[in-house]
């Protein structure tokens, strides 16, 4: 319960620090963590096979293409007095 | 005067999810199908695993959309990303030996586990959807540590996928003329355990699984090239 309870936090921590981060590739890894946790919170929860369908695609492939994703566009975000 | 009539069309909505969300009998049981799939699962399917029976045999023709909603998003993806396969595709950058040789003992070894989570669907957690996301993993692996890949063979894997769909829709039509509904449990079903049971859910499972990953490898293969 306890575990649960200090992995839902640094879950929460994850998915508002994806939001906040300019550093769009620093973003992406924080929603990737928030994927892993998912992962484990799933399997803590006694669904190993929805664990594995988010581990390996929501921690996994969804990051790569993000990543890639950045590798071929402009890694931060433009200022606002820019736009 | 706007921020006013937004704000009152704001608290109607609210108070329309909240009386709705109140309604809802959240952590009490009310449905009889859940007991009934624990119940007799095993029994109706021969899949030990719930999950595996509710939605291969259950709800397949759910899956079937599934598949094709996948399918749809790879095509749509290769649409956008097309180009011309003329000119001869440079070598990476090069890798270090230690990260060259990992990718390449660490590959057979994640595809055979991936092999074993969608054969093993119906006994053990997992199934196709897994199995093939870890497959693709693999290949993504190799992707990005080894410079000296090429790049998949594109036909291959799209005769893999579309086989894998075509087996899921002419077994799914078999089930129609042996026992006349789509997607009928027409096999034996063997004893449970075993790991050939379970009638038709093991071919399902692993034709989905060699669809998955070869689209999931696909849609990598087309972002991960050179523009």
């Amino acid at each position: 319960m306890i575990l649960e309870i200090i992995l839902v936090l640094v879950m929460l921590v994850a998915a508002v620090s994806a939001g906040t981060f300019k550093n769009l590739l620093n973003a992406v890894i924080a929603a990737g963590f928030v994927s892993f946790i998912a992962a484990i919170l799933f399997f803590l929860l006694n669904a190993p096979d929805v664990a594995m369908a988010e581990a390996s695609i929501g921690a996994a492939l969804t990051v790569a293409i993000f990543v890639i994703a950045l590798k071929k566009t402009k890694r931060h975000e433009d200022d606002e007095k820019n736009s | 005067m706007r921020k006013i009539v937004s704000l009152i069309l704001l608290a109607i909505l609210l108070s329309g999810v909240i009386f709705c969300l109140t309604e809802i009998p959240f952590g009490r049981s009310l449905s009889k199908v859940r007991e009934y799939y624990i119940d007799n699962g095993i029994k109706d399917t021969g899949a030990t695993n719930i999950v595996t029976s509710v939605v291969v045999n259950y709800r397949g023709f759910d899956t079937l959309g599934e598949v094709t909603v996948l399918f749809l998003a790879a095509i749509g993806l290769s649409a956008v990303l097309h180009q011309e396969e003329k000119k001869p595709k440079k070598e990476g950058r090069k890798s270090s030996l230690i990260l060259y040789t990992g990718c390449r003992f660490l590959f057979p070894l994640t595809m055979l586990f991936g092999a074993y989570i969608f054969i093993h669907g119906h006994l053990t957690p997992g199934g196709g959807f897994q199995g093939g996301a870890i497959i693709a993993s693999g290949f993504l692996l190799t992707m990005l540590g080894c410079w000296k890949w090429r790049g998949i063979n594109k036909s291959a894997a799209k005769i893999t996928e579309s086989i894998g769909g075509l087996v899921f829709v002419v077994i799914g039509l078999l089930g129609l003329l042996y026992s006349g509904y789509f997607l009928a449990n027409y096999l034996p079903k063997g004893l449970p355990n075993e790991l050939f049971s379970a009638g038709i859910i093991p071919i399902i499972y692993v034709a989905i699984g060699f669809k998955v990953g070869a689209e999931l490898t696909g849609v990598l293969d087309r972002l991960i090239e050179e523009p």
